[in-house]
């Protein structure tokens, strides 16, 4: 077992990966009362193109399926999952990403007893024909939740209008009519490929003795017969730099019209230390053109083109990335042109030193804030693990950014033919 | 296992609240005004904090004085409005870097509380009044802050059964405040509430963090300068009675119905009562091994979301699921047959048990963050009844089958509103 000490954040991590290829990570945490566990496979609603395990064809699956698949999980043949974690105390959920799927209790007694829970209801999948056509009323009753939700389909309509093929441009959940071809042969096809211990990660985070857990996970894992198993296939059809459309607008049962724009990135094939760089530079340039400091977002506010749910945001994976801006606005036209505007201008222009120096401080105190949170620790040291990159070195890339550093980002980033417009109006 | 104790300091015109910790990297510093939420002013109270954290005298533009707090290392500043029974609550809540995990150890916590004092004790008023157009923006954003409440269904219907059940009771006043009030706002009458607010409110101010009591609190007295006030309450227990059930239906262009069952429970935050009550929520519809998520959902798949929560200070209980507008009958016939299941006692011991469980683990995870320690202290105060972790847990755990039987027999059902997609199947 590996230590890996950040002396300035007075934190402590412990790393082993196991001989079946799990990647297992222990933070311990004194003072706190609960213990935060997340089991996460490298299999999201993008990973819908691949060769199965034992196979040698490329299949496609139907839309949604990983998530489905992370519903069906938590049934066995003798009940609920849900109601093992519950009699310990613990409460257990799951979640699936366009790129991972992760299944986690929080537990503050017997937290042994629910890792083994989770471990083993994860690794021991019980999908019957049944249970299956079951779910499909319950994951129906999610969809229509969400197209009802105007953020929602905000969010995804800017989505599908950047994206020509890639799948990030499905709903995670699937359709109604996607979900309604899924059979219990297909979960286990995905089950089997997807999570292998060598395409996953265990971490834990809480007021642990790292060794003693350790012991425990090898024990249970020694257990278990899993074959070698070389890495996924998966596949992904070429995608031009170009967005799919330019606007679109959706017309829904609200009273206050909303308006994002969005921007598609083209450095998307990077990893690693490069790819955290860029993904910091981003933030750091789209925080000095918008934050509540910034003198657009004065003038966008007394001009009356936004509130206060005007926010903005980042999100790059391996394959695909993308920048959104926007709210609520009584005017998504004006606020579309406006928006616009300032990117464009910010292309080729410097930021101060100063407003860097202040941005990075600004950074480094969000950080700070979010070690507080285990949740936080364990799901972005994962997402971080599997795109090659270190949560821990946050702050000293921050620190290592420069002016220069943010307008090549800039430069990059901003290209009038990679905007596309969503906005939702009243009907 | 480490429970949280908390040292109140009754300082001049407000209670300190202070938790030593060294858990957290940063510190937090809420400061609560409270007061019962009343027609004439709640529209007032509800801009009045949108204006304090717009600017101050000092930060005399949103640009500046937030040019100022992301040089605090990123402090989180924000306000929020929210309800506790009949009391309409004003939080400021500056969240702030601890530099000993800086590589630069400049003193953060002084000038945060510093930063705060600023906001609420000097605001940008000239000659008793607000500027003029500060107001006009902040009325804007605030008419379309209530507006856009419909546009979010599952808010909007957790808004309109509390309409309609509490209809003629100052809890039905949203947070908010009222649309066609928001224009009678003037520059001076805002003024004149602020200073109403800031004389009268009761106040709470928290700090968790690696902090001494003694260093803090003669230089917060220094820089909170409130007045001495007697402090306006509210009688919690006053609880109305249920004549008839009241079932609304209103139909707008959605897919999916949204169902929301008030219940009156005739217990309150601090009753004997009420810990039994806590775990009558918790089998009947608060968790994923709840009765109304285990019959709504995984037997029937009706929704995928069917869940029960307490209005702790009001004595509501109130149940909300996401259904196909046909199965309005098949939903409310199970939610309404669960609630007399836990009238007759029929639920098992295994029930009562990881209810129990999951109630207490609930509670330490709560403490694992500076803002849930804040809430769980604030109880008290709301309550004016002081109830030591320690003590909740052990009351809680104590529970009987029959003390929840008996919790469940005070509960009435009041209101039933469905927000439908259509208009048949009534």
């Amino acid at each position: 077992m590996e230590k890996i000490p950040f002396t300035q954040l007075q934190e402590e991590l412990y790393y082993e990966k196991l001989d079946n290829g799990l990647k297992v990570y222990i933070l311990p945490k004194k003072g706190f009362n609960k213990t935060f566990c997340t089991f996460t496979t490298n299999y999201g609603s993008i990973d819908n193109h691949f060769v199965p395990l034992d196979g040698s064809d490329y299949v496609k699956v139907p839309d949604g399926i990983a998530h489905f698949l992370e519903h069906k999980l938590f049934e066995k043949e003798h009940g609920d999952v849900f109601q093992e974690f519950s009699k310990n105390g613990a409460s257990a959920n799951a979640f699936t990403s366009f790129t991972r799927t992760a299944y986690l209790f929080s537990s503050t007694s017997n937290v042994e007893n629910n890792l083994e829970t989770l471990i083993n209801f994860v690794q021991e999948p019980y999908f019957t024909e049944k249970t299956v056509e079951k779910e499909k009323g319950i994951i129906g009753q999610e969809i229509t939740m969400y197209d009802d939700n105007p953020d929602w389909r905000l969010y995804f309509g800017l989505i599908e209008n950047m994206f020509v093929n890639h799948p990030v441009k499905i709903d995670i959940a699937g359709t109604i009519e996607s979900i309604s071809h899924i059979t219990k042969d297909m979960l286990y096809e995905c089950y089997h490929t997807f999570y292998h211990p060598s395409n996953m990660l265990l971490f834990i985070v809480g007021p642990v003795d790292p060794e003693e857990y350790m012991e425990k996970i090898k024990a249970n894992q020694g257990k278990k017969d899993y074959q070698n198993h070389s890495e996924v296939k998966r596949k992904f059809e070429n995608e031009p730099e170009h967005v799919n459309k330019e606007k679109q607008v959706l017309k829904m049962n609200v009273h206050t019209s909303k308006c994002l724009v969005g921007i598609k990135a083209i450095d998307v094939n990077q990893s690693g230390s490069e790819m955290l760089k860029n993904e910091l530079s981003i933030n750091l340039l789209l925080d000095s053109l918008f934050s509540e400091s910034s003198d657009n977002y004065q003038n966008l506010f007394q001009e009356g083109l936004i509130d206060d749910t005007f926010s903005y945001d980042y999100t790059q994976e391996h394959g695909f990335g993308f920048a959104m801006i926007g709210g609520d606005t009584s005017n998504p036209d004006g606020l579309e042109k406006a928006i616009k505007e300032i990117l464009i201008n910010a292309k080729g222009s410097d930021i101060s030193e100063e407003t860097l120096e202040r941005t990075k401080k600004k950074k480094i105190g969000a950080f700070l804030r979010s070690i507080n949170s285990p949740e936080y620790i364990a799901n972005q040291f994962t997402r971080y693990a599997f795109n090659e990159m270190d949560l821990f070195d946050v702050v000293p890339t921050l620190e290592s950014i420069t002016v220069d550093d943010i307008k090549t980002a800039a430069n990059r980033l901003i290209e009038e033919d990679r905007l596309t417009t969503c906005q939702v109006i009243p009907k | 296992m480490s429970v949280a104790t908390e040292k109140i300091t009754k300082l001049k015109g407000f209670q300190l609240h202070t938790v030593k910790t060294d858990k957290f990297k940063t510190n937090n510093i809420v400061v609560k005004w409270r007061t019962p939420i009343k027609k004439e002013n709640v529209t007032h109270r509800a801009i009045l904090p949108y204006i304090l954290q717009n600017s101050t005298k000092k930060y005399n533009t949103t640009t500046k004085l937030r040019t100022y707090v992301e040089e605090l290392y990123g402090a989180t500043f924000f306000i929020d409005l929210s309800k506790k029974g009949e009391y309409h609550i004003v939080s400021f809540t500056l969240e702030i870097a601890n530099e000993k995990f800086l590589s630069d150890s400049s003193p953060l916590l002084k000038k945060g509380l510093e930063f705060l004092s600023e906001v609420i004790f000097n605001p940008n008023v000239e000659n008793g009044a607000f500027d003029q157009t500060i107001l006009n923006n902040e009325k804007r954003a605030l008419k379309q802050r209530i507006q856009s409440i419909y546009d979010d269904k599952m808010r909007y219907s957790n808004q309109r059964v509390i309409d309609v059940m509490c209809e003629n009771e100052p809890y039905a006043l949203s947070v908010y405040g009222d649309k066609d009030e928001v224009d009678n706002i003037t520059a001076q009458s805002l003024y004149q509430y602020y200073q109403e607010a800031l004389d009268e409110d009761q106040i709470d101010i928290f700090m968790v963090g690696d902090l001494e009591t003694e260093d803090v609190t003669s230089y917060i007295e220094n820089l909170f300068p409130f007045k001495e006030r007697e402090g306006k309450t509210i009688d919690r227990r006053n609880f109305t009675s249920v004549e008839e059930v009241k079932e609304v239906r209103e139909v707008q262009d959605i897919k999916q119905g949204k169902l929301n069952m008030g219940f009156r429970t005739n217990i309150v935050y601090g009753d004997k009562d009420y810990y039994a009550l806590q775990i009558l929520n918790g089998i009947y519809g608060g968790f994923s091994h709840s009765k109304l998520f285990l019959n709504v959902r995984e037997k029937e798949s009706l929704a995928y979301y069917a869940a029960s929560r307490l209005e702790s200070h009001k004595g509501l209980l109130l149940v909300m699921s996401g259904i196909d507008n046909q199965n309005y009958e098949k939903a409310v016939t199970i939610i309404k047959e669960q609630m007399e299941l836990m009238k007759k006692g029929e639920f098992t011991d295994q029930e009562i048990m990881q209810t129990k469980a999951v109630i207490h683990n609930q509670m330490l995870e709560t403490l694992d963050t500076s803002r849930g320690m804040i809430e769980l202290f604030y109880h008290n105060s709301v309550s004016d009844k002081y109830v030591e972790i320690g003590e909740w847990l052990k009351e809680m755990s104590k529970v009987t089958r029959e003390e929840i039987v008996a919790s469940a027999q005070k509960i009435d059902l009041d209101t039933i509103y469905f927000l439908t997609g259509s208009e048949g199947n009534a």
